[in-house]
């Protein structure tokens, strides 16, 4: 006999873990199966990652980036989840996911024009499987849903997935697409980044559930959580949701704890509502620090090679930013061309007053 | 060439592009199985199987959702709202995301995705079924909005709007699903999106109207022609863009117009139409150019449709208007 339904899930579903803040595996049967040279690939993109943010961070208080959302404390869940993927696999990010774009080959220089407010950004690369950020917090939940289903109409082994935060599992949109993937069986990946805040809204004010995992119930599909600070358990689910995914199995849902070590964008000012305490709790979780330590308790990492890639970043950084400053110009001919195929008439007519 | 009701010529227009383009898919609320609430897709499954047009869950954002996808994987939706007051529910997938795509990603992307809904008033439906709601689409840049009046022009306008590449919302009049039969060709044929018809041509005034107005304005012009004016009426047939040159070549010659919508007064697109001739024929007018259109209400309870409606008597009134301006 089953417990009547508001008793069967009070309680928290129970994350993944790997490998402890100290950096051991205390989960060997759910280490993914990573070679030398991928786990220090794995390191390169996540310090690489969060020196691009530092770096970020400055340009946009120069002036010479516009829209940025911090990524600081979720190198683990975007690196991984995106490394976990094949290239064919395809992304749909909410506005926060850019690392996921670049690491599946959007050129670091696009994404610095996206943040600046340029078409260009947006111009996906011939070979490059990934949809622009979406701001619409839960449509892109509904395009990895159709790409799916594109995926399976083709017969092709391929994966979509798409991010969204603990906010944007409040949305009718994160539902409609959870329901949709199961009902047609679709191999979706629904990973959703649980940093705790939607803004200023602590997660506890989005919803009753103890967990965003426990929402697949309600859509009939596999929901998992892992901890989203350590980059091993999320590359394991996600591979797992992917292999599934990829054998007709169907949509997963996965919940990745994690923490913005800054605040929602460069307009926010996270110490109105978050306290120096907490912040330092997580810190001592800090994804980064963590796989440091298992790689150097490998012999496969020093503080060289942390230096080397920082610089290397901060480098890179530097020669991207130039070149996204030094894209042409847009113009408003420019704009309507790329409305339609065909350009009406009235609208080819209003080129004339730009001219 | 076939006698056909315009839903048996839409049907007609998604089986000769499910026939001809492996890409086609069409999905909504209770399309495959049964064919529709109207059999508009009637047999279509059976025809085609179930990969090729099914029946989604009830969520009008997700169906919206899933044909941007779709889209993007180099198919072709046909993605129907049940009911033209359920586009709310799937504005955000319609107008934010299939009608920019194209633009935020350079044309990386496109949408060629049609939105088919049932729509138009006098058939006593219940609330929310009957909605002129093509104002709020045709206002979003990225989308064209089409709306047919007669079996021949659904048929070709629906074909060119499922082998546009850019995305298009398809207005189908409830009342002119089974109002009559025309001709209507077997093989397949296209009628060019943003094109307007002179259905009528006249000399005096000229009638500007789209779907079931067109009969409505068509019956106004049969009384005024007995007091010997003469109306020219033109079926906008896309209202979103408009064909402004065709009614600019019309008003030439008549120097008075007016527009009649079945939306209310400050919906639909006959402002636009108005602001258009005024901008390009101001010093052909007569005078000015009158709006016939539903009064600025909610759309009305069914037990006073017909009044609310415009009719051929307040067209005619404003007809009159314009002729003793």
């Amino acid at each position: 006999m089953s417990k009547v339904p508001y008793e069967v899930y009070t309680e928290d579903v129970e994350a993944l873990t790997v490998l402890s803040p100290a950096g051991e595996v205390i989960n060997k049967d759910k280490m993914p199966a990573l070679t030398d040279d991928q786990l220090k690939e794995i390191a390169y993109r996540m310090i690489f990652t969060r020196t691009w943010d530092d770096r970020a961070v400055n340009l946009g208080r120069q002036g010479r980036l516009g829209f940025y959302a911090p990524t600081s404390g979720q190198e683990a869940t975007m690196v991984g989840s995106e490394f976990a993927l094949e290239k064919e696999d395809f992304v749909c990010p909410g506005y926060r996911d850019i690392p996921q774009l670049v690491w599946h080959g959007l050129p670091l220089h696009q994404a610095f024009l996206y943040s600046r407010g340029h078409q260009h950004g947006g111009e996906i690369p011939e070979d490059v499987s990934v949809l622009p950020p979406q701001i619409i917090i839960g449509a892109q939940i509904l395009h990895a849903v159709g790409i799916a289903m594109g995926f399976k109409l083709k017969n092709q082994k391929n994966v979509a997935i798409t991010y969204t935060g603990d906010g944007g599992s409040s949305e009718g949109d994160f539902y409609e697409g959870l329901n949709f993937a199961g009902r047609f069986k679709l191999p979706v990946i629904f990973f959703v980044q649980n940093n705790g805040y939607a803004i200023t809204t602590p997660f506890a004010k989005q919803t009753a559930a103890k967990s965003i995992a426990h929402k697949a119930v309600s859509a009939g599909i596999t929901g998992v959580k892992v901890d989203g600070m350590d980059i091993f358990a999320v590359i394991q689910a996600v591979k797992e949701a992917a292999e599934r995914a990829r054998n007709g199995e169907g949509p997963t849902l996965i919940e990745a704890v994690t923490y913005r070590f800054r605040p929602h964008s460069l307009s926010d000012d996270a110490s109105k509502y978050r306290t120096k305490e907490e912040e330092g709790q997580w810190n001592e979780k800090d994804p980064i620090a963590r796989v440091v330590k298992y790689l150097e308790s490998k012999g496969l990492w020093s503080d060289e090679d942390t230096q080397r890639v920082k610089d290397e970043a901060k480098a890179k950084v530097n020669e991207e930013i130039k070149i996204a400053e030094k894209t042409e110009k847009m113009t408003i001919s420019g704009l309507i061309d790329s409305m339609f195929e065909t350009t009406p008439k009235d609208l080819e007519a209003q080129k004339a007053d730009f001219e | 060439m076939a006698q056909m009701n315009m839903k048996e010529a839409i049907r007609d227009a998604m089986r000769v592009e499910l026939k001809r383009d492996p890409g086609v898919l069409i999905f909504g609320e209770d399309v495959g199985h049964v064919g529709g609430v109207f059999r508009a897709t009637e047999g279509l499954q059976k025809e085609f199987g179930e990969d090729r047009v099914f029946d989604t869950p009830l969520a009008e954002s997700a169906i919206g959702g899933l044909a941007v996808g779709l889209g993007v994987q180099g198919f072709r939706p046909i993605a129907e709202i049940q009911f033209v007051g359920f586009i709310f529910e799937a504005l955000d997938q319609m107008v934010i995301q299939a009608a920019r795509l194209r633009y935020r990603t350079g044309g990386k992307y496109t949408s060629p995705v049609v939105f088919r809904t049932p729509f138009g008033g006098g058939v006593k439906a219940a609330e929310l079924h009957t909605d002129s709601l093509e104002g709020l689409i045709a206002q979003s840049p990225g989308i064209k909005v089409v709306i047919p009046s007669n079996p021949y022009d659904a048929k070709g306008l629906l074909i060119a709007a499922i082998r546009d590449n850019d995305p298009v919302f398809f207005m189908e009049h409830l009342n002119l699903y089974h109002a009559f039969r025309a001709e209507v060709p077997e093989e397949d044929y296209t009628v060019e999106i943003g094109k307007a018809n002179v259905v009528r041509e006249g000399s005096d005034v000229t009638i500007i109207a789209y779907g079931l107005m067109v009969h409505t304005a068509t019956k106004a012009a049969d009384e005024l022609e007995k007091s010997g004016i003469k109306a020219e009426i033109i079926d906008l047939r896309t209202v979103s863009p408009i064909d402004i040159d065709t009614i600019v070549e019309s008003v030439k010659k008549t120097n008075r117009a007016i527009v009649v919508q079945e939306a209310q007064k400050s919906a639909g697109v006959a402002a636009e139409v108005i602001a258009q001739i005024n901008e390009k024929a101001i010093l052909h007018l007569e005078a000015p150019v009158l709006r016939i259109a539903g009064p600025d209400t909610v759309y009305p309870f069914a037990q006073i449709e017909d009044t609310w409606l415009p009719n051929p008597a307040r067209i005619i009134a404003g007809v009159k208007k314009v002729m003793e301006f």
